[in-house]
């Protein structure tokens, strides 16, 4: 075990250039980048054909660690330079990686409108329900109640629910994770990649050093029991009444749809105009 | 000017003929967001680059269209985006990831009144020193101004050229007047066209520094996908384009995103002379103005008065030899613009000499007329 793993850093980590990394100890955010690493591994994908773009924050800080063709782009527009990418290059595998602030507060409209045309792409956003770079202010996904640095007196606005935002907007494939069902990780992410069409891997995650500290969970360990016994498998979840799912949310496959790709539809549009401009 | 011949004349209009330009000079991918008066050119390129094997996309807004416009170039095709005031507004956040990450692309400003929603439907000149400061921090940048239907596509062409030799943005200054005015133009054949590309790597994989300076201080650039792995970030980077704190080297970097365009000086600071060899009094004018301008000199001829034109093409960097060597010769020098002063602003910066500079402004939507000009003239 050990040794595949070790084999998977030398492969694909960028470890002579830009480590140690800028996470805190007991960040989810490596977890999120291991089930990346795996899941790109068992798809058998060359690095040349793989873009990571990012946006800002610690999550966007990932591409600067592995061997891909990376790119780190401006706050909440990753979705946007991967737009432009995925369609002038559409043989490449474009994945873009998101915090939960950087997605769906700043990059919001970019979010459900690439759920809306359908690239192929595939979004993976980590939520860890605050800005952790810049210090624990409240972000889209910050729950009721809770406190953050601009809600010192407890936060009076409603979360956002990512994955389901993402399945009303139309993405073809939804999931959701949590960096303590690791292994589940690696296989949404999997199926998200190898999904054509518009993919969504929601990735609940901890941050005790600006979540949990002025929420009385300050330990990594103890958010991964938070994550664990709040996470309901989506099978499950259809069996089980409203109220006794009121505090949980789901993990698994929330949407998977067959829908024209819009580089497959794009292609029509050519050849539709080239047979006009002949005639 | 060209003289049209009869087999490539054409009626276009502004918007029309930087279509074309973009076209020839190799564009197949835009990005864009519905507005007034930049329009026409997102519904022709939305006809013309299928037939091409092009790209067009509309986006959810203008941030998205440069975020879109970034991504299709580094993936190795040449990209635009056309918008007006609001929108070139939007885009200036990605506008500085172009600049700082070295990514070529031309972005179109059809001027209109402002600030914000302002006037849709009138000229403006307004946006001059947005284009050159728009997007926040010290950055080089290449702004070029449109006069006519045929200098929409000549400059167009131009603008990639530069974008591509000095891998930085250039921006169009158009306006609502030269947008929308229809004239008969010859548009050379497109192998009569020089086109200028990005120089990408030949070296093997590890041997690429992605952000190298050659001698010109142009890194070469590879596109995703082409085998030569590396990273883009809007974060200050190192020569391998990894994020760096050092001051030695964030000096050396933006230093070189500087050095880059001013060892260029000769070749981006573009200017039209007319009637300037004797010239007394001059006027120093750019875009639609400087058409109003062009006829106002040969009336202030008539008149007897000794008149010249400079008409500025590039305005950023700012061609301070042409104008120095205008301010040297005469007298006075009138700027007129439809904004409040600010190209005369950066003319007085330069004006070391004796020379009177006078400007001229109107910011109520319409166009300056050549008997205005040619009235201040006679009165300097």
């Amino acid at each position: 075990m050990t040794k595949e793993v070790t084999k998977l850093i030398h492969k694909y980590l960028r470890h002579d250039k830009k480590f140690p990394h800028v996470w805190c100890p007991g960040c989810g955010n490596g977890i999120v980048l291991g089930a990346l690493i795996r899941a790109i591994d068992r798809l058998g994908l060359e690095k040349d054909e793989i873009v990571l773009a990012s946006g800002i924050g610690c999550s966007g800080r990932m591409p600067v660690y592995v061997d891909f063709n990376t790119l780190h782009t401006t706050h909440g527009r990753a979705l946007t330079f991967a737009t432009g990418i995925k369609l002038a290059k559409p043989s490449l595998t474009v994945i873009t990686l998101m915090g939960d602030g950087d997605a769906t507060a700043i990059g919001g409209n970019h979010f459900i409108h690439a759920a809306r045309r359908n690239l192929d792409l595939t979004a993976i956003i980590i939520n860890n329900q605050i800005y952790g770079m810049t210090g624990g202010q409240h972000s889209p996904t910050t729950p009721y109640g809770c406190y953050a640095t601009t809600a010192t007196y407890g936060h009076i606005e409603h979360a956002f629910s990512i994955a389901e935002l993402a399945v009303t907007a139309g993405a073809a494939f939804v999931a959701r994770g949590t960096v303590y069902h690791a292994r589940l990780l690696d296989e949404l992410i999997e199926a998200g990649i190898r999904k054509p069409g518009f993919s969504v891997v929601e990735a609940m995650s901890n941050c005790h050093v600006q979540f949990g500290r002025r929420n009385q969970i300050e330990d990594p360990v103890t958010m991964m029991k938070w994550l664990r016994d709040h996470a309901v498998a989506t099978e499950k979840a259809r069996k089980m009444k409203p109220d006794a799912l009121e505090d949980k949310f789901t993990i698994g496959v929330l949407a998977d749809l067959e829908k024209p790709i819009y580089t497959d539809e794009y292609q029509k549009v050519r050849d539709r105009a080239k047979s006009l401009a002949r005639q | 000017m060209r003289t049209p011949s009869s087999k490539n004349r054409r009626l276009l209009q502004g918007n029309e003929a930087i279509v074309e330009g973009a076209l020839t000079a190799g564009c197949r991918f835009f990005a864009g967001y519905p507005i007034t008066p930049a329009s026409e050119i997102s519904e022709m390129l939305s006809v013309r680059l299928p037939q091409v094997n092009g790209t067009f996309i509309q986006m959810e807004d203008e941030i998205a269209s440069m975020g879109a416009v970034i991504g299709a170039s580094l993936a190795g095709i040449k990209s635009m985006t056309a918008t007006s005031g609001p929108g070139f507004s939007l885009l200036q956040e990605n506008l500085g990831f172009a600049c700082i990450a070295e990514v070529p692309c031309v972005v179109v400003d059809v001027m209109r009144g402002g600030p914000s929603t302002g006037l849709p439907t009138n000229p403006s000149q307004g946006d001059v020193m947005q284009a050159r400061w728009g997007t926040h921090g010290d950055h080089p940048i290449i702004v070029l101004a449109v006069s006519t239907v045929l200098d929409c596509f000549d400059i167009t062409v131009q603008a990639f050229n530069l974008s591509e030799a000095y891998r930085v943005p250039v921006i169009i200054l158009s306006d609502e007047m030269v947008a929308h005015t229809r004239e008969t133009v010859a548009l050379p054949p497109v192998d009569r066209v020089e086109i200028i590309d990005r120089v990408s790597p030949s070296m093997p994989s590890e041997w690429y520094v992605p952000y190298e300076g050659n001698s010109r201080g142009v890194p070469t650039m590879a596109a995703f996908g082409e085998g030569y792995r590396h990273h883009v970030t809007g974060l200050v980077h190192d020569v391998r384009g990894f994020p760096t704190q050092r001051a030695d080297e964030i000096q050396a970097f933006i230093s070189r995103l500087f050095q880059k365009i001013t060892q260029g000086f000769y070749e981006i600071q573009i200017t039209k002379s007319f009637m300037m060899d004797d010239a007394e009094v001059a006027v120093i004018a750019y875009g639609s103005v400087a058409r109003s301008a062009r006829r106002a000199m040969s009336d202030a001829r008539e008149q007897g008065i000794k008149a010249g034109l400079l008409q500025l093409i590039t305005l950023f960097p700012f061609p301070r030899r042409s104008v120095e060597s205008v301010l040297r010769q005469c007298r006075a020098v009138l700027v007129p613009e439809m904004n409040m002063g600010q190209i005369s602003r950066e003319v007085k910066r330069v004006n070391h000499f004796a020379c009177q500079v006078e400007k001229y402004n109107r910011i109520d939507g319409e166009l300056i007329r050549p008997d205005e000009i040619s009235g201040k003239l006679a009165k300097l």
